[in-house]
């Protein structure tokens, strides 16, 4: 009786402790990235005309200078 | 916003190398490492091509689905970004690349491989915006200065387009109307899937 009852004891405390020195195993991953559109703080790099934290404003900035800086044919006559 | 993307106009592309040189120059990448480069087919022959190619910031990146230690992640605009603190160096994304992007710097004893480094879309990386901790590790973050890649903006013929991704079709569009050519554009079905298959954009 005693030696079934240690056993079941040994037992209970093996499956209790299973876990315990159980390392995490998943990968770290990636760390989160701000949105770009919350601008980079006071910086003399930061391009005017558009207001930081304000997503629309910062999308309709990279629209306007994509059509301004690459668009040629909008900035010269086509004919 | 569409997502960003990027668009070499090979019928303008001079090989002039501008675009190299202006990326080196702006994240002052060290020796022996070129986010980009310049590529010419048929070199020396009548109607030679050239095409300037960095990462693509694909759709379905290769380079994420290898990593063996998750350190890709893609940004809301599409950009493909990298945490040089998780990269081991190991090497698998550079055999995954269609374009050849991902780059090692070799400057340790014996050429060992050190943390791969690409284009970001000047999108910077996972550190604080503008900070030093980011510039030197992934260069400038000039999308979050609101601009555009340095490459492309600095580009002498416009043959380089990048930005948002309806923006740059739409110019490329036009030229190809006027000029009546020059259609392909080529690593735009390898980066961002076929518009007709419908399931990548």
């Amino acid at each position: 009786m005693i030696k079934t009852l240690t056993t079941l004891g040994l037992v209970a405390v093996a499956a209790a402790l299973a876990a315990c020195g159980e390392a995490p195993q998943e990968m770290g991953g990636v760390r989160s990235d701000a949105a770009p559109y919350t601008g980079v703080g006071k910086s003399q790099y930061q391009q005017p005309g558009w207001t930081a934290g304000d997503k629309s404003s910062w999308e309709q900035q990279l629209k306007s200078r994509a059509q301004y800086g690459m668009n040629d044919y909008t900035r010269v006559s086509t004919q | 916003m569409a997502r960003m993307k990027f668009i070499c106009d090979a019928e303008r592309c001079i090989e002039c190398n501008g675009c190299v040189t202006a990326c080196k120059n702006e994240h002052e990448v060290p020796w022996g490492v070129n986010r980009r480069r310049v590529v010419t087919l048929n070199d020396g022959v009548p109607g030679e091509k050239s095409i300037s190619v960095a990462c693509m910031h694909c759709s379905d990146a290769p380079c994420m689905a290898v990593c063996p230690v998750n350190c890709f992640y893609r940004t809301d605009e599409g950009v493909v970004l990298h945490d040089k603190d998780v990269c081991i160096g190991c090497g698998y994304c550079s055999y995954a690349c269609p374009f050849g992007a991902p780059q090692f710097p070799s400057q340790g004893t014996f050429g060992v491989r050190g943390k791969m480094d690409k284009c970001t879309f000047c999108a910077g990386g996972p550190e604080q915006h503008g900070s030093q901790a980011e510039f030197e590790k992934y260069g400038r973050n000039r999308l979050a200065e609101g601009k555009l890649p340095a490459c492309a903006e600095q580009c002498s013929t416009k043959a380089l387009l990048a930005g948002d991704g309806n923006v740059v079709a739409d110019i490329f569009r036009s030229r190809v109307l006027r000029r009546g050519k020059g259609a392909e554009v080529w690593g735009w079905g390898t980066a961002y899937g076929s518009a007709q298959g419908g399931t990548k954009s």
